[in-house]
């Protein structure tokens, strides 16, 4: 087996994974109505393909466009499209977005699927399909994977990793699809091999989920793969980002700027692999996936197979409701990364991996006051991206933007372990997402001021070769008007042709009326 | 449902400003009372005095930059910087002393700087310098171990000196110079070391009674690094500049220069080097960079010690090392992720 490496800083934190395991995973009802947004990856706006009052069938497409950087939506179930209007979505900024609206008929038609068999599909026609179902990595971030998987593909992929490794607390639903897709798991690999050609493929899980890791094993058994092996990482967060775990398998940094397959490498998530192997195998689009809900504040906890677009107050029912009344807060992911949802009838989308539901006193409220910054460093020794987070936050709170960019803030993957750590208890990952923003804020108002000073200088220019040009045209008419009065003295020397023709008609008629005489 | 929106992460918090500095305390109590036990209970009237005032200005100079006072003053960072400083003060001190020290360290030391977080030096250590060059005669009658001299102040006969209600002049028998002030004293007229070291002020390896305080400090900083109060870099590199240049002139001039032993075990080095320099706030940050500035501090202290003006030098080397802190810290930035 491969030798483990290191990185620096990280957590060891109380996992909390039993809550939601003690069930099995559970398929969700059907919902009475589904809200699906139109863009739930990274990346470019899905022009909507249905209309209101349409009919739509199970898998099919609602919505899509033709950039590069998207992935499309579909219908989760079949039913009656009612509706295309903007709703909360499930965002940190709290924002609304265009959403379209399923009547759900519970009938669950499917459409159509073309189905065959995936071992004769060629890489790029398998790269199509896995983009027609609309696939993104489900691990948390919904990056499009067939972009992906073509840049890999073009770059060259030496090392695959695959990443069950889930180092959030809570969550378990990666934990629930190993332990009952592992063989769709382990083919989808085999798919994703056969695309990119990888060396070797790394199969990492954290080593707390014991049954996950052998029963990825046994389909790896079952269903034997070119130099792919399973390997147990420790359970230390975040070794699930992925610059981490590529740290822990390899050994190596991603260098700045660039991204993994700079570096021969390529990281996709369990999650993803299965929704290809679905795709592929089936013909069936990315319209559910595994989601954990739990927490303190939640009767049941456990791990639900649900449609995308099932309004989370529909997932809170399957799980018992709240068990404290409803002073609850609601996490979209995990207590680390996970971001605050303004209410209960946000849908589920692609990269909702888990619906944590605490209790209000069991959260850390930024009350307006907290200590002081003392300089302790406890946050400098679990940075993972080996920060100095505490002169970050001086930066950050001094709105010395540039100094934070010397510190490398961008650098800063937002893991959460300085703020869990500080004894002042500063939101020290909420300045730097406030600095992060005010910095793209101005790039983009610099960026906009800058264009808008090229469109002013071209238009101060275009209306100055105007002017020249209209005076050069006036300047030359003036000269022919000035030529013009001595070409008129000449033209008095002819006669009128009108008048001479005149004249000779009157001739004429003078001489006939002499002939009748 | 609330609405209160927070950013992650949703985790109970697991460190505490508060439990951080009642760390630093309970790791203060062996030296603190075998300190008491060896030298008589007049330190503990002085730690007394200290918190009382420490807090006391700190409450008004709070209320005067109308900030909230009580999360300020039951953080127990006062509290802890009142206790380092009162250690600091020889035994038996005037109460009037202690404040006007307190109140420098609090108000000059501290809240002109803005508070706990932004001060750049050490408020016990500038609240105890400038007492030291303020009032050198209350600030150098330091007295004899019970060991040494057979008898100490009582609680009644601290408190009366203290509190002024006594004629100093009946313990004179009591005072003595320290032993490292003995040593500097002598070998300034020459006499050499195994010589200086006849007198009783000394015991086996540093000053009688002073070493044990200093095992004690010792065994509290064990237990601030095994709960990772504090960590390894600063305590050990004081230390071992310290010892570093102690031995290299030991090594080349043994009569003329005491043993690393001796400079280790005498004064405030212990204490210094894992309860002072590592004041987080006026310290380095970066790994390497506390490495530095604890080298630096140790070998400051040395260097003041045999050239400086005065016995002891700890507090000037840490408050010249805080000088320092900024350009430390911007030149020992470790290598992030990725970076080339």
């Amino acid at each position: 087996m491969a030798k483990l490496h290191h990185f620096h800083g990280g957590l060891v934190l109380d996992g909390h994974k039993a809550e939601s395991l003690t069930r099995g995973l559970r398929q969700a009802s059907l919902p009475q109505k589904l809200i699906l947004p139109l863009r739930q990856h990274i990346g470019d706006y899905n022009k909507p393909l249905v209309g209101v009052g349409q009919r739509v069938l199970k898998g099919e497409t609602i919505a899509a466009c033709s950039s590069l950087i998207c992935a499309a939506v579909h219908a989760s179930t079949s039913g009656i499209v009612s509706e295309i209007s903007q709703f909360p979505v499930a965002h940190p900024s709290g924002q609304a977005d265009t959403c379209v609206v399923i009547d759900v008929d519970g009938e669950d038609e499917a459409a159509s699927a073309d189905i065959v068999d995936p071992g004769t599909l060629a890489p790029d026609e398998m790269i199509q399909r896995i983009c027609r179902a609309g696939i993104v990595g489900l691990g948390g971030a919904a990056f499009p994977t067939p972009p992906k998987l073509s840049r890999g593909k073009s770059h060259g992929v030496d090392t695959l990793i695959i990443n069950g490794v889930e180092c959030e607390p809570y969550i378990t639903c990666d934990d629930m699809l190993m332990r009952n897709y592992a063989a769709e798991v382990i083919r989808g690999c085999g798919y994703l091999q056969k695309i990119l050609t990888p060396r070797k493929t790394l199969i990492a899980i954290e080593d707390n989920k014991p049954e996950a890791i052998s029963a990825m094993s046994q389909a790896l058994a079952a269903h034997p793969l070119a130099a792919a092996e399973i390997i147990p990482v420790p359970t230390i967060y975040p070794a699930g980002g992925e610059k981490q775990l590529i740290q822990i398998l390899t050994g190596k940094e991603v260098p700045h700027g660039n991204l993994a397959f700079d570096i021969g490498l390529l990281c996709q998530n369990v999650g993803t692999c299965a929704a290809i192997t679905r795709a592929l195998e089936t013909g069936e689009p990315l319209i559910s996936r595994i989601v954990t809900c739990s927490g303190d504040n939640v009767v049941e906890p456990g791990n639900w197979e649900i449609r995308l677009g099932t309004p989370i107050s529909h997932l809170l029912e399957l799980a018992g409701g709240y068990r404290h009344g409803d002073d609850a807060y609601l996490v979209m992911g995990g207590p680390m990364m996970g971001f605050a949802l303004s209410g209960d009838n946000l849908p589920i989308v692609k990269s909702s991996n888990c619906i944590l539901v605490m209790r209000e006193e069991t959260i850390p409220h930024s009350p307006g006051y907290h200590d002081e910054c003392i300089r302790c460093g406890k946050c400098t020794e679990v940075c993972p991206a080996r920060l100095l987070p505490q002169q970050l936050y001086w930066h950050a709170r001094a709105r010395a933007y540039e100094r934070t960019q010397e510190y490398h803030l961008f650098e800063c993957i937002e893991c959460g372990c300085c703020s869990a750590v500080c004894p002042s208890q500063i939101p020290l990952v909420q300045y730097y997402r406030a600095a992060k923003s005010e910095i793209r804020a101005a790039q983009k108002a610099q960026f906009k001021a800058d264009r808008a000073r090229a469109r002013f200088e071209f238009r101060e220019h275009r209306l100055l070769v105007k002017k020249q040009r209209d005076e050069e045209r006036r300047r030359l008419k003036r000269e022919a008007l000035q030529k013009k009065p001595a070409q008129a003295v000449d033209a008095t020397t002819f006669a009128d042709p009108v008048q001479a023709a005149l004249e000779r008609v009157r001739e004429r008629k003078k001489a006939a009326q002499e002939e009748t005489r | 449902m609330t609405s209160v929106i927070v950013s992650s992460p949703y985790l109970a918090p697991g460190n505490k400003l508060k439990r951080l500095m009642l760390r630093v305390i309970v790791a203060l109590l062996p030296g603190t009372v075998a300190y008491a036990w060896l030298f008589g209970p007049g330190v503990i009237i002085n730690i007394i005095l200290a918190i009382i005032f420490a807090l006391a200005f700190e409450g008004a100079i709070l209320r005067l930059r109308a900030k909230p006072v009580m999360p300020h003053l039951t953080d127990f960072s006062a509290v802890v910087a009142a206790w380092l400083f009162a250690l600091c003060l020889p035994m038996h001190v005037p109460w009037w002393l202690v404040g006007v020290g307190m109140g420098f360290a609090m108000i000059a030391g501290k809240h002109l700087y803005g508070g706990l977080g932004f001060n750049p030096f050490n408020p016990a250590m500038v609240g105890y310098v400038v007492l030291l060059i303020s009032f050198p005669r209350e600030m150098t009658a330091w007295y004899l171990p019970a060991s040494v001299s057979g008898a100490t102040l009582g609680v009644a006969d601290a408190l009366a000196y203290s509190f002024g209600s006594a004629d100093i002049s009946q313990w004179d028998a009591l005072s003595a110079a320290t032993p490292l002030d003995q040593v500097k004293t002598e070998l300034g007229q020459n006499i050499p070391i195994d010589e200086i070291r006849q007198s009783p002020l000394f015991g086996a390896y540093g000053g009688a009674g002073w070493e044990w305080v200093a095992l004690c400090w010792f065994v509290g900083g064990i237990y601030l690094l095994a709960t990772r109060t504090i960590r390894w870099h600063i305590p050990v590199s004081v230390l071992a500049g310290v010892l570093t240049l102690s031995l290299i002139f030991y090594l080349l001039d043994p009569q003329n220069h005491a043993s690393p032993l001796f400079h280790l075990m005498s004064g405030a080095v212990v204490i210094g080097a894992f309860f002072i320099a590592t004041d987080p706030v006026s310290a380095a940050t970066t790994d390497k960079g506390r490495i530095y500035y604890g080298l630096l501090i140790g070998m400051l202290i040395y260097v003041i010690r045999v050239w400086g003006g005065y016995p002891d030098g700890v507090a000037f080397a840490v408050l010249l090392a805080n000088m320092c802190v900024p350009l430390i810290d911007y030149y020992t930035q470790p290598r992030v992720y990725g970076e080339q």
